[in-house]
């Protein structure tokens, strides 16, 4: 154990249990494979969790929060009792998010630790122990074991001349007492200004516009459910990476990708509002910037059409 | 009795008469506006209670009214009816026809949690909100909200299953709240979807209608999942007195038709 803790982050992340959740096989499937794609070039190893199950995404937590705990707890134990792992790396962030959530609520709320022991004990599996497993998000994964230096010395298509605004959404940086290794000084993730994605795409060469809404809401939960706030709240942000100079919105989110393309239709439809700026998942930039070729990044399962901007930028 | 401020300025409670005359003297016209009473009789002490008895309510007594929530909200940016300060204010001193007015987009709340990262009490607002809404809904005071009937059928399909499958839950949805998917935006998303798409991929989203994504040995889960859920369901209508209320209603009925 004493030797696991002495690893450095670097060496850790090299092999991590993959949860990829139920969006990134649905309607977020080019973060899946962009994902996959970028770690194999990068020479990182996935290993998927075997028998996931949903984290309870937005929605579980309000018929009970402790359901969503106990949903995204056992992920939690699959990966460290059965396949031994120590980090769990989630692209989406409403997983990464729940699972985090769980991992503050084990460790410090005992009515939680009961009911998710009892529900898993019924269940027929082992109770996760936080502490266990680190899950960490796409970004610290890139970030940790590649970092800027490495992405720089393996870029072939330079993002050169690329202006990219860069959106974290909600969950990854919200609350801030689930996240207890951001804002803890030099080199760390900052909860108020996010710059892991503006560092990596950075690092292959992009231009980052001074993006004031990164971490503003695009009404993900409610996407549906009120679509009319949701499309306010997407305009915004879209009119506003546009204001600021950009070209392309980077996301590192499913639920803020597929909102993000969805609404920018929809506030043209019905608003009449309509903007040019592409969204393209971080990992499918990041891919095309180490050479791999658009369809192998899963850029045409994105709504946004950006296959002629990237050949325009030199990116194929 | 407190003087209820934010009533004082709303059209409705504000009155110009046309023709009045007190004690001989003319008071008609705007000049002599007449405001409603500004007292207060409705409380109804029971309602923070009942709302920490939710899941999201629990830290509601710790508010001091900094608004920082109302500040930093999301959904206030767009309708400054939507105001959580305002609203935990409200439910600490009981004034529930207050309250009431704001009832139809108090489920509007986003759940992006900036209130939560602003509150320096730690209230957690979003799960106020949540409580809140939810105990709308159980009192009868709203119908169930999109954002409710949502929940259900997403957390239903993931208790059943383990897993969710998007194009379901959509459908399942528009068709559970009377909305036609032929929307002109939802075609022209499908349509911009479909035309880069390889045929191998649309097979497999089209055959997850037949089979469907789910975690395998889930069994044990669901059954535990469903045990605790009603366990919860009991508490929360013991909280608010729901069953009294259903056997008051019994007895007043069996009153009625006796005589």
């Amino acid at each position: 154990m004493s030797e696991q803790k002495t690893k450095s982050k670097k060496e850790k992340y090299q092999e991590v249990a993959y949860y990829p959740g139920c969006a990134l096989e649905g309607t977020g499937h080019a973060y899946n494979r962009s994902t996959k794609a970028l770690g194999e070039e990068l020479g990182l190893k996935l290993k998927e969790v075997d028998n996931w199950n949903c984290c309870g995404a937005m929605e579980v937590k309000n018929i009970d929060p402790k359901i969503q705990t106990y949903l995204s707890s056992r992920v939690m134990s699959i990966a460290a009792n059965k396949m031994n792992m120590d980090v769990v790396m989630a692209p989406c962030n409403g997983c990464y998010h729940n699972l985090k959530k769980a991992e503050y609520d084990l460790e410090n709320d005992d009515k939680s630790k009961e009911v998710v022991d009892r529900l898993s004990q019924k269940a027929g599996h082992e109770t996760y122990q936080a502490g266990q497993v680190e899950t960490i998000h796409a970004l610290d994964w890139v970030k940790e074991t590649i970092g800027e230096e490495g992405l720089k010395e393996r870029v072939k298509n330079s993002l050169e001349g690329i202006k990219i605004a860069n959106y974290y959404g909600c969950m990854y940086t919200r609350p801030r007492h689930i996240f207890p290794e951001k804002d803890a000084g030099p080199g760390t993730e900052s909860t108020s200004k996010p710059h892991f994605m503006d560092d990596l795409l950075e690092a292959a060469g992009a231009e980052n516009v001074d993006f004031p809404l990164k971490t503003a809401c695009c009404g993900g939960a409610h996407t549906l459910s009120d679509s009319d706030t949701s499309t306010r709240l997407v305009s915004n942000i879209l009119q506003t990476a546009e204001a600021a100079g950009a070209e392309v919105i980077a996301t590192e989110c499913p639920t803020c990708h597929s909102g993000l393309e969805m609404h920018q239709i929809r506030a043209e439809k019905t608003l009449g509002i309509k903007t040019n700026v592409k969204i393209i998942y971080f990992t499918q930039l990041l891919g095309m910037a180490m050479g791999l070729k658009p369809k192998k990044v899963g850029l045409h399962e994105n709504v946004s059409d950006s296959f002629d901007f990237v050949k325009k930028k030199g990116l194929v | 009795m407190p003087i209820h401020e934010k009533s004082l300025i709303r059209p409705e409670n504000l009155h110009v008469q046309e023709n009045i005359e007190v004690d001989g003297v003319d008071v008609s016209g705007h000049w002599s506006t007449f405001i409603e009473s500004r007292v207060v009789t409705d409380y109804n002490e029971a309602i923070e209670e009942e709302i920490a008895a939710l899941p999201g309510g629990e830290y509601i007594h710790r508010c001091w009214q900094c608004g920082s929530c109302t500040n930093s909200c999301t959904v206030n940016a767009i309708n400054e009816d939507f105001n959580p300060r305002y609203w935990i204010y409200l439910i600490r001193m009981g004034m529930e026809s207050e309250l009431l007015r704001d009832k139809d987009i108090i489920w509007q709340c986003v759940s992006c949690n900036k209130c939560t990262y602003a509150c320096p009490r730690d209230v957690f607002p979003e799960g106020v909100m949540k409580a809140t809404a939810h105990w709308l809904e159980l009192k009868g005071h709203t119908p169930r909200s999109h954002s409710t009937i949502f929940d259900d059928i997403f957390s239903e399909q993931v208790i059943e299953t383990g897993k969710i499958e998007d194009g379901r839950t959509v459908r399942r949805f528009f068709k559970q709240t009377g909305q036609n998917l032929q929307q002109p935006w939802l075609i022209e998303m499908v349509k911009r979807m479909l035309r880069n798409l390889p045929l191998g991929l649309m097979t497999r989203m089209g055959l997850a209608n037949f089979i469907k994504p789910r975690t395998s040995g889930w069994s044990g889960a669901r059954d535990a999942i469903k045990e605790y859920v009603s366990e919860q369901e009991a508490h929360h209508r013991t909280a608010l007195g729901l069953d009294d209320l259903v056997k008051m209603a019994e007895t007043e009925l069996e009153a009625g038709a006796a005589k």
